[in-house]
């Protein structure tokens, strides 16, 4: 905690701000609003209601009239603040609103109807969550079906990432073989082509392989990915030759030098890919929508993207959906994320 | 018996030759060094004892068995290396377990083994610690200790005490010692440094640029050097070498011409006619101090280090280094006159070889004045 409040509190001058430090806190401030206010309005707003989000002026938090049960009448009513006339400053239940004319009554003599003009009165707001946001996705919508082709896709497309990727690191970096050099390059040329331009020629193999419409089409054509591979393999070659060879002369076949001695020791790199791998599974989106057209196969970001109808759009699924959906990441990433700079640090300089 | 040669064995890195023909014998159980300047090839040879390299050309025997294609672990060869190459995601019993696993022993019979040599080796407190959590001298036994679980027909030693400091490098080679003694095992072990190849060696195998110069026991090398490469590597400090000329040839032996020394007589026999370029040799400790023989040379001090137990005195013109016992009382700017015994000289032909002495090897050693 004090080294948070240190950070927080850190100045260049020694006893009191620097204009250096004006100027970095407003910039770091700016940058805070930026980047993080977008995040902050999404999760507020999700838990607004349908007619919350259409208000005017918006308001950060989920105001909402209050409603309360009234004896005599089957549904909870609005409560209103009297602005002007008699009644001025009491607060009574609004049981409809004809024209200009709104039908009050007060809770505690629910009988007696009283009529003001609609611009006398006034909703009395609180803030209230709208949970229903959220039950909702489970009710309404087949929101565990789409969560779990997403956490399918991301979990085997992650496992079989590494695996693949590390066995392709561990031959470039450990085996020295006719081109190797000449694989390795090729394999990097890879990114230079945009995945657009690869687009089609990838959905015909796909079609051809009958891999439309099933999960593993998602899975399957992006397990190798070059990135991966170049990352993994220069952190390979920081592990010593002399560990190999021992393994060697311990009678180790090379599958179980691979297995025992390369992939444990390369687990910081492994962590850093696989959290690469998590985060652009998880928010993979135009191969899915390309490969996937039933409704039952979509994942997180295809349901989203079909929540936004022509003539509706749910915003308020949308937006609960949208903060689940970006959940599991933001904390995979905030649980590992000294791990994550520590292993780009060492995978790439060291 | 042979435990291990080496018949003409070539190494070529494409079309650079780094091993030239290198052919020798060594007998079970004996304790070999391989010495020899850095990039002389002495660890390609182990490597290619081993299996890590592939043999270019030559044969590799062990136990009258050819290895050339045998993989490394089939060998039947254990090899502890300078890194030590522990695995460092392993604990120490894991580290020296792994090689058995890996051929199905038994789990009680890895046990034993392990349980022994950690014995053997003062390990038995530490089986559950990581590599990293070990000192410098504790990883080293634990290297060796996972070379002995695997009970090896040959040791291999990759400079093994290069890593360490200088008081543990002392103890560690005693211990590397007693364990030979203990185990009987054959032993090869490459190294630099020329004070663990006199020290451990049954035989020392000198090594320059790729070639066998001279194999044979620690003061057989030291006193019957074979060229003047040998007779350089050999002894510290680094024998005193004078360029001259057969002057003429006695029957007591050659008598030698040198810019830098005048006439000197020697003790060397026959070959070589007058005119010739020959290279003198003589150890700083066969130099004596004071006018008492033939050869008598005297040069100004250039720097004294007095040790205590004994002193290196550095002359200027000639250009020589002495080694005294005791302590001297020579300071800088004196002048020292020195004998250099004709039986202490080597005298190398043109090409770098010795030629032959009258008086035996092992009787050169004059005594101290």
């Amino acid at each position: 905690m004090t080294s948070a409040a240190q950070l927080l509190t850190a100045r260049r001058g020694r006893f009191r701000a620097d204009w250096t430090d004006w100027v970095s806190y407003a910039y770091l401030i700016l940058g805070v609003i930026v980047m993080f206010g977008p995040v902050l309005w999404l999760f507020a707003s999700s838990f607004k209601s349908e007619a919350g989000l259409n208000q005017f002026p918006p308001t950060l938090l989920p105001w909402q009239p209050t409603q309360v049960q009234v004896a005599g009448q089957p549904a909870p009513l609005p409560l209103v603040r009297v602005l002007t006339g008699a009644h001025a400053g009491e607060e009574l239940a609004e049981v409809r609103r004809i024209g200009l004319i709104a039908q009050l009554v007060d809770p505690r003599t629910p009988n007696q109807v009283i009529r003001l003009r609609a611009d006398a009165i006034k909703p009395v707001m609180q803030v209230r969550a709208a949970w229903d946001n959220y039950t909702g996705l489970f009710s309404k919508f087949n929101f565990l079906r789409y969560l779990f082709n997403s956490v399918f896709i991301t979990v085997v497309a992650t496992l079989i990432t590494l695996l693949i990727n590390s066995m392709a690191a561990f031959a470039l970096s450990k085996y020295r073989f006719r081109g190797r050099d000449g694989v390795f390059l090729l394999m990097i040329a890879t990114l230079m082509i945009p995945p657009t331009i690869i687009l089609v020629p990838n959905f015909l193999i796909a079609s051809a392989l009958g891999l439309v419409n099933s999960l593993w089409g998602v899975i399957l054509p992006g397990v190798a990915t070059p990135t991966g591979v170049f990352l993994l393999r220069q952190y390979m070659l920081t592990l010593p030759d002399d560990l190999i060879e021992a393994a060697r002369m311990d009678n180790a076949s090379e599958w179980r030098i691979y297995w025992r001695i390369v992939l444990p020791l390369s687990a910081p790199a492994l962590a850093v890919l696989a959290i690469f791998s998590v985060m652009w599974r998880w928010n993979e989106f135009l191969w899915p929508l390309i490969v996937l057209t039933r409704n039952e196969h979509f994942t997180l970001p295809l349901a989203l993207y079909s929540f936004q109808g022509e003539l509706t759009t749910s915003w308020n699924y949308i937006l609960s959906m949208t903060v689940i959906t970006l959940l599991p990441v933001t904390i995979i990433f905030i649980l590992l994320q000294r791990r994550i700079t520590q292993g780009i640090a060492s995978a790439g300089v060291k | 018996m042979t435990a291990l040669s080496l018949r003409g064995v070539v190494k070529r890195f494409g079309p650079v030759e780094v091993i030239h023909n290198v052919s020798f014998d060594i007998p079970a159980g004996e304790f070999v060094v391989f010495v020899g300047p850095s990039g002389c090839g002495k660890s390609t040879l182990l490597r290619m004892i081993c299996g890590l390299e592939t043999v270019s050309d030559g044969q590799v025997v062990v136990d009258d068995q050819v290895v050339n294609n045998v993989p490394p672990a089939r060998r039947g060869l254990a090899m502890v290396f300078q890194s030590y190459a522990l695995y460092p995601h392993m604990t120490v019993y894991q580290n020296m377990a792994f090689g058995l696993e890996n051929i199905a022993t038994p789990r009680a019979e890895i046990d034993r083994r392990v349980d022994e040599a950690a014995r053997m080796l003062r390990l038995d407190q530490l089986l559950q610690r990581k590599p990293t959590q070990l000192s410098g001298g504790q990883r080293q036994r634990v290297a060796i200790g996972r070379a002995i679980v695997r009970e090896p027909r040959i040791f291999l030693f990759d400079e093994p005490l290069s890593n360490l400091d200088a008081e543990l490098r002392v103890s560690m080679r005693a211990e590397i010692a007693s364990l030979h003694r203990r185990l009987g095992t054959t032993m090869i072990y490459v190294t630099h440094d020329q004070v663990e190849a006199m020290t451990m060696a049954d035989r020392i195998v000198v090594l320059r640029s790729g070639a066998v110069e001279q194999v044979g026991p620690p003061l057989e090398l030291y006193n019957c050097p074979t060229n003047q490469f040998v007779a350089g590597f050999i002894g510290s400090p680094r024998m005193n070498f004078y360029d001259g000329q057969i002057e003429r040839i006695t029957a007591d032996g050659l008598v030698v011409t040198c810019p830098a020394l005048g006439s000197v007589h020697t003790d060397a026999t026959q070959s070589g006619r007058p005119g010739d370029s020959v290279t003198l040799g003589i150890r700083p400790e066969h130099v004596q101090q004071g006018d008492i023989g033939p050869n008598v040379v005297r040069g100004e001090v250039a720097a004294v280090e007095q040790l205590g137990g004994l002193s290196y005195v550095r002359l200027a013109a000639p250009d020589m280094t002495i080694q005294l016992a005791g302590q001297t009382g020579l300071a800088l700017g004196h002048t020292a006159a020195v004998t250099l015994p004709p039986a202490a000289i080597h005298v190398f032909d043109g090409q770098g070889a010795a030629l032959p002495l009258r008086a035996m090897a092992a009787n050169r050693a004059p005594q101290p004045a």
